[in-house]
């Protein structure tokens, strides 16, 4: 069983994710997505289930991704989640952030689906992409 | 997964549809603060945003011209809301033309076409070229006790904000405040407005402290320019813990809390714990208490609204349909159960149940209605860019102001409204609106007025739209209309002038000497007022000489289901909107008489126009002259229009009883003379098919239960034929577009 937020204010988004991972051979096995359309409503659904990862846009309303890795990163009880950050990358400046405050991988945006299904894998495996690695998660 | 695929695909084009109108609502609040000098930075990130959530999608879902006009305009945009380029006119007439081909684009991904689009290419090469604009001075810095953590977690354009207000010497506010996790989007949208008029919040952050499994701390990062006291006093209300951040003593020693923003680099590597310091008091504990995987149903928090495609509510409404033609033969069986007098018990309950049943299908009918509804500020919003667009190059100065946008319609007439109001809209500013040397030489205000509403009334909703420049001209729309043969010259001078008016819906008949930009494509209200009809609405117009015009729109809330008078003429049945039917009342053949070749009688003291559908429809003689006009007349023509009902018993042709129906389209009558009035009955309209399109007259046709079908009659194209100005009498409604000219 592996369980995994996906906090993205963007409905289709949301939807693409879902069909990328649950369409994935490597995952399948019981998989959870629970969508959260917005900083404020992970914060609502993180106390409520254990989760395996965090997958979390940056540019959201309200609360960006970044500050709710930095939460996740401080908070006792959800700092050793896995987080996955998507994101379009206009600058290194977003990616470097994420990946300094603790998040495990950067995605950016567009992706495809076997981009994704890879950022997932190595994510809940504990791997991370390094902050400057040019590589990391883009293909 | 091909499945989900689809479906995601579809997910996309409607959130992108969305996303392009709320664009358009946001350039609109952009071009109104620039007029006014006071922009709202905030807006021009939710363009950024929005634009930016699109270049997202696009990608994903390999829509390439709509990725590259957004990767072109993020660019843009991003220096406009990081401040490297100023928000001027020129920079939003871009904007507001990429709305324009955000909406082609959607079409020709919706149609599956992947042609370039030539208008998209050179705006995105105009982009491109506008990208590289003169930059603006970055704001200077200024220097804060700020926790480095803090900017850790800002976003570009949120440290931008920072610096900007900062530059603007506003001072820097922490405001600490505990929301309840259930309540938080109330509570902060209360916060908000609260804290909007007094300065900006820059950004919000979750403590992780003070919180328990139902509450959350944050810290918010406001910048304001009144003083501590007075934003205390502003936000009491709130809850909120304020506290002012203290500016760095220029002279004082350097920590590793001041932080000068001017230069600051992001915190790398988090200590090996994960933890970064924060701008909060050290952290508490987290109390949040693990539940069981998988054992908590509470997970499905987020989706409150579901898209769903207007096709399947049809469909849903298609079933209804049949059901209530099953309501109206079960109805026919109670009551030959009951008046059989047998069984009466059972007979009782069975009418229950029908009547519990019926009640059921009501409301089922109704419900489906509503989630159909849209609010008209959908199409509006696409109004006011237009309105925008076209008195900018007609160079007029006009003030568009809009009521009742909230009012809801069938989200498919929505659809179909934006073309024909559109149109309107063109005509007002472009043939009513004057000049501003001609409203100053007039004496009228140079900024003119239109005016847009929308009402509900009764099972309609009205929309008008009312300009304030020079009227029709009547004299020149007569000799216009007399010119091309529309009217004879006999005829003109009978004419009211309320039917001169009229005469602006028929085709080829344009007052306006030469051909404008804007209006004068070859469209013209006639197809306006074609297209409306398709609608089952009426437009009429009113206009006073240099006092302004003003086009009413009234329109049926939905078209999927309309309650109608089944009637019979001959022995076929029609169907009449119960919109358009005023009253029945029995024909008494002495009082008929024929004015000016039109048969009349009077009603209550007001003549009445008649309009025999026996003769007009050819069925006198059974269908046994052949026609002249292609009308079908029978049986063999095979069309729907010839469906006989075999299956019913012949009219008894020795009752003459006849009624008059009386209809009224907006403000005109016309007594349709029918056999006999069967009932009233819900239908669902179908459409005749596209080798009866050019038939006028007819609505469509319905399925009347007991295999019966009825065709539904047209009123307001039947009044409209009738009591055409110099029209022919009585002439066939068989039509190829142009006939009138």
């Amino acid at each position: 069983m592996v369980r995994i937020l996906l906090v993205e204010d963007s409905t289709a988004m949301r939807t693409y994710v879902r069909s990328a991972l649950e369409g994935a051979p490597e995952l399948n096995d019981d998989l959870e997505i629970v969508e959260a359309a917005s900083g404020f409503d992970a914060l609502r659904l993180l106390p409520r289930a254990a989760y395996d990862l965090v997958i979390t846009d940056i540019n959201m309303p309200d609360i960006n991704g970044l500050e709710l890795v930095r939460f996740v990163r401080q908070s006792e009880r959800h700092r050793e989640i896995p987080l996955l950050i998507i994101s379009t990358q206009s600058s290194d400046r977003d990616r470097d952030r994420g990946l300094a405050l603790g998040a495990n991988w950067f995605l950016a945006k567009p992706f495809t689906p076997e981009a994704l299904r890879h950022a997932v894998t190595q994510s809940l495996s504990g791997r991370s992409s390094q902050p400057g690695d040019a590589a990391g998660g883009r293909f | 997964m091909a499945d989900s695929g689809d479906r995601a695909r579809e997910e996309f084009l409607s959130e992108a549809q969305e996303i392009v109108e709320g664009l358009g609502r946001d350039l609109l609040a952009l071009d109104e603060g620039l007029r006014a000098s006071r922009l709202d930075p905030s807006l021009i990130n939710d363009v950024f945003r929005a634009v930016h959530t699109l270049k997202g999608l696009a990608g994903l879902f390999g829509a390439t011209r709509m990725a590259s006009l957004s990767h072109e305009l993020e660019e843009l945009l991003d220096k406009l809301r990081l401040g490297k380029v100023d928000l001027t006119a020129a920079v939003l007439d871009l904007l507001f033309r990429s709305v324009q081909l955000y909406g082609l684009i959607l079409q020709a991904e919706k149609e599956g076409r992947d042609q370039v689009i030539p208008q998209v290419d050179e705006l995105v090469r105009e982009l491109h070229r506008n990208a590289d604009g003169a930059a603006v001075a970055s704001p200077t810095s200024s220097r804060y006790e700020l926790d480095p953590s803090l900017l850790a977690v800002l976003t570009e354009y949120e440290e931008h904000r920072l610096r900007a207000n900062i530059a603007q010497g506003l001072r820097l506010y922490r405001l600490r405040v505990q929301f309840q996790l259930a309540t938080i989007d109330q509570a902060l949208d209360e916060l908000k407005a609260m804290a909007k008029p007094h300065g900006e919040i820059i950004t919000y952050l979750p403590t992780g402290a003070g919180a328990d499994a139902d509450s959350i701390e944050l810290d918010i990062l406001m910048a304001s320019a009144i003083p501590v006291d007075e934003l205390r006093r502003a936000l009491a209300s709130g809850g909120v813990d304020l506290e002012e951040i203290p500016r760095r003593s220029s002279s004082g020693p350097s920590s590793l809390s001041q932080v000068e923003l001017e230069r600051s680099s992001p915190v790398y590597a988090p200590p090996p714990s994960g933890r970064v310091p924060s701008l909060a008091p050290p952290l508490h504990p987290d109390e949040l208490i693990a539940g069981p995987k998988g054992e908590l149903g509470t997970l499905r928090s987020v989706a409150q609204t579901v898209r769903v495609d207007i096709h399947k509510l049809d469909h849903l409404m298609n079933i209804v349909g049949e059901l209530s033609i099953v309501r109206t033969s079960m109805a026919r069986l109670v009551e030959r159960l009951r008046a059989a007098r047998i069984e009466r018990d059972l007979a009782a309950d069975v009418h229950r149940l029908q009547r519990t049943f019926e009640r059921h299908l009501e409301a089922m009918q109704q419900g489906i209605l509503e989630v159909r509804m849209v609010p008209l500020g959908q199409v509006f919003d696409k109004l006011a860019r237009v309105v925008r667009q076209i008195s900018r190059e007609a160079d007029k100065l006009v003030n568009l102001v809009i009521t009742g946008a909230e009012t809801e319609v069938d989200k498919l007439i929505v659809e179909e409204l934006s073309d024909p109001l559109m149109h309107m809209m063109r005509n007002a500013i472009d043939h009513g609106i004057e000049t501003r040397s001609e409203r100053e030489a007039v004496g009228k205000p140079a900024l003119g007025t239109i005016a847009l509403n929308a009402f509900q009334k009764g099972n309609h909703v009205v929309i008008e739209i009312e300009d304030d420049g020079r009227g029709i001209d009547t004299t020149r729309l007569l000799e216009a209309s007399v010119r091309r043969g529309v009217i004879s010259p006999d005829d003109a001078r009978s004419i009211s002038r309320s039917e001169i008016l009229t005469l602006i819906f028929i085709p080829g008949v344009s007052t306006k000497r030469e051909v404008s930009e804007t209006s004068g494509r070859g469209v013209g209200m006639d197809v306006v007022k074609t297209n409306i009809s398709k609608l089952g609405g009426v437009i009429d117009v009113q206009s006073e000489a240099g006092i302004g015009t003003k086009m009413t729109v009234t329109l049926p809330i939905t078209l999927a289901i309309i309650s109608a008078l089944v009637v019979m003429v001959e022995d076929r049945l029609f169907a009449i909107p119960l919109a358009n039917v005023q009253e029945a009342v029995v024909l008494d053949p002495g009082a008929v008489r024929v004015i000016d070749g039109r048969e009349v009688v009077t009603l209550r003291g007001s003549t009445l126009q008649l309009c025999r559908l026996a003769r007009l429809f050819e069925l006198e003689s059974q269908a046994t002259q052949p026609t002249t006009n292609g009308w079908p007349t029978s049986a063999t023509s095979g069309a729907p229009g010839s469906v006989s009902n075999d299956a019913r018993p012949a009219p008894r042709k020795t009752s003459t009883r006849q009624y008059v129906v009386v209809t009224a389209v907006g403000a005109r009558r016309l007594g349709l003379v029918v056999g006999t009035l069967v009932g009233e009955q819900d239908v669902v309209i179908k459409a005749l098919g596209p080798s009866l399109k050019g038939v006028r007259g007819f609505a469509g046709a319905s399925e009347l239960g007991d295999q019966r079908i009825a065709l539904v009659i047209d009123a307001p194209s039947l009044v409209d034929e009738l009591h055409a100005p110099g029209g022919e009498r009585i002439r066939p409604l068989i039509a190829s577009r142009g006939s009138h000219g």
